[in-house]
């Protein structure tokens, strides 16, 4: 269990987040939304020890994060950070291959490279094997970001904005086989997601931050209702009941267009 | 993403074999790059003043009693160390250089650009005026030199330790120590006499001829060392070239690697420039030529970048032996002329690749 007691977080003086208490459970995947700026990311970071805490603790299987062994803490963790932008000279397989540091000799053995080759063929990316990764697009180094993260076998999987940069398809492909390892392995897994119906459709779990504090936390069915988006967002929207009984979230296009387009109109009608 | 459905699926067995065969021909640029070095080393103890011909500097190399007094100096106790300084020298500022950009993640750091090579040449021109402060010549200015390349290197090192400190900050700090010890050593320059002032240039100018036998194992054990402890890290500076951020979510503690890989570099490159003296360019360029050829996979990268900054100073030393015949040109000149052209294609290669 993945436990956070009464945690703060501050970014260059500024509070994004107070008083967050949170106990996360293990096998289940937890969506972390909320408007820009609201420290989503930074609640990521400090998890995976990169942002001091202001105030609290952090408490994984009952150990505490202690800021003098966060080498120890992040063996249990996998992190895939937001920027995806890698100038590199290296293929896919190669940069998958580093998820596995702590086993890597001198020389790749097979059991390396074939962990590697398991990991991109469960994604259906295993043709960008060879491919130097500056010539993939921020879609296709997403995927294989997320491949060498998988190969980390981490107990915390943070995933800040993974399918940022990814269609449709390979938006379902990630997240359907995030869930499942998610279940199969035991994972806590926290996932930064901008897509409030990606969220509702794949987390057992969503953490709802804004305004500087925790707005809500359980499964989308409960928390996902339309005065609670509209409120942090700031925008009309209708959120309605799925068949399947998750909720589905569609934006209201304002009627009345913005002044400066009435004004351009009111031209062309002249 | 695009193109993600087109290609047919590949099968495991021939992926393997597909990085194999890569990793096989970055080998070959490993036993190429020995080789062309080998060959360099000839020429460059074939090549001299004395115009000794091939056999005979051959025959005095294999059996150095049967060779008359005069060959036997000029070839074992004057060109062969000095040849030999080349090698270790330009894989000293080779491997320097691959690990100051792996480390700020910037393609134009190395221990020219980042103050090193100022500071040395401070310490230097200092040890001169001063007379060494009693110690003799010959170790008052490579102590000198050594000194302040470490002080230099303990300033940046210091601010790699503060908090919140990142690799671009440290490129500035460079920068401004660059500065700074160039002023200081224009200082000394201003204030020294015209006797001092033209051994503080010769100096700067960098040059092998300085080289002895017990001058070439010190380099050679500090260069090979810091070589070795660096390479034992070659997975985990690979992983540091993806980024602070990503290195720390792979299990990398960047804080002790960054320090570690300075210390490393700082010892190899202020024992290296504090015997010759400045060369500029082979730490910036040796490490844009491997990176060329084995990309960025260190475990390869970081052997290549010495083969390549001992190669390119071999050559160099070549060089500056045939521009003037019967006379030395200075090597630091000669390395600049060849680098300064290079490093210009670089730049508009990177800025054709949109990596600029």
């Amino acid at each position: 269990m993945l436990e956070l007691d009464d945690l703060t977080l501050r970014l260059g003086g500024l509070t994004l987040a107070e008083g967050l208490n949170l106990k996360l459970q293990p096998g289940q995947l937890h969506a972390v939304i909320g408007p820009n700026g609201t420290g989503k990311t930074s609640l990521l970071r400090a998890l995976f020890g990169e942002l001091p805490l202001a105030k609290g603790q952090i408490r994984l299987e009952g150990r505490a994060m202690m800021p003098g062994a966060l080498a120890h803490w992040r063996q249990a963790i996998g992190y895939m950070p937001q920027n995806t932008q890698l100038d590199l000279d290296l293929s896919a397989l190669e940069v998958v291959v580093l998820g596995r540091l702590q086993h890597l000799s001198m020389r790749l053995s097979d059991d390396d490279l074939q962990a590697a080759l398991a990991a991109l063929q469960a994604l259906d990316i295993t043709h960008l094997a060879d491919r130097p990764m500056h010539t993939l697009s921020g879609g296709q180094r997403q995927m294989v970001l997320f491949a060498q993260v998988l190969l980390r076998q981490p107990r915390l999987m943070l995933l800040d904005e993974p399918v940022s940069a990814l269609d449709l398809k390979h938006q379902m492909q990630l997240m359907e086989h995030l869930k499942t390892q998610t279940v199969d392995q035991g994972w806590i897994s926290l996932a930064v997601l901008h897509d409030l119906n990606l969220a509702a459709q794949f987390a057992d779990q969503l953490i709802v931050l804004g305004e500087g504090r925790l707005q809500a936390f359980g499964p989308p069915a409960q928390v996902l209702s339309r005065e609670l988006v509209q409120r942090l967002y700031q925008v009309p929207v209708d959120v309605r009941q799925e068949a399947d009984g998750l909720p589905c979230v569609r934006l209201l296009r304002r009627e009345t267009p913005p002044a400066q387009t009435r004004a351009y109109l009111d031209l062309e009608m002249e | 993403m695009t193109g993600a459905t087109v290609a047919t699926p590949l099968r495991v067995g021939e992926l393997l074999e597909r990085q194999r065969h890569r990793e096989t021909r970055r080998w070959r640029f490993l036993f190429l790059f020995a080789a062309l070095l080998l060959c360099s080393l000839t020429l460059d103890v074939v090549t001299g003043p004395s115009l000794l011909g091939l056999r005979e500097v051959l025959t005095t190399l294999l059996s150095p009693a049967s060779a008359d007094a005069m060959t036997r100096a000029i070839v074992v106790d004057m060109r062969l160390p000095i040849a030999l300084m080349a090698l270790v020298v330009g894989a000293a500022l080779g491997l320097g250089g691959v690990q100051m950009q792996t480390l700020l993640d910037n393609p134009l750091a190395s221990p020219y650009t980042l103050g090193l090579a100022a500071a040395a040449g401070f310490g230097a021109a200092l040890a001169l005026i001063t007379g060494g402060l009693g110690l003799p010549p010959l170790l008052a200015v490579p102590a000198g030199a050594f000194v302040f390349c470490l002080l230099a290197a303990c300033l940046l090192f210091g601010l790699a330790l503060m908090r919140h400190v990142g690799s671009q900050t440290l490129i500035l700090a460079g920068i401004a120590l660059l500065f700074l010890f160039q002023s200081l050593l224009s200082l000394v320059q201003f204030l020294s006499s015209p006797e001092l002032n033209q051994q503080i240039v010769f100096w700067l100018f960098g040059s092998l001829m300085r080289t002895t036998w017990p001058i070439l194992w010190i380099t050679l054990a500090v260069t090979l060392v810091c070589g070795v402890l660096l390479h034992r890290d070659a997975w985990k500076l690979t992983c540091l070239r993806m980024g602070e951020a990503r290195a720390r979510s792979l299990g990398v503690n960047v804080t002790r690697l960054r320090l570690k890989t300075l210390a490393l570099v700082a010892l190899m490159t202020a024992t290296a420039i504090s015997f010759v003296g400045i060369i500029g360019f082979i730490g910036l360029v040796a490490p844009h030529i491997a990176r060329m050829l084995v990309g960025e996979d260190q475990r390869f990268l970081i052997p290549l970048s010495a083969l390549c900054g001992a190669l390119m100073l071999s050559t160099a030393s070549v060089v500056s032996k045939s521009i003037v015949p019967g006379a030395l040109f200075p090597i630091g000149i000669v390395t600049a002329l060849i680098g300064v052209p290079f490093f210009i294609w670089l730049v508009l290669n990177q800025r054709g690749r949109g990596r600029a």
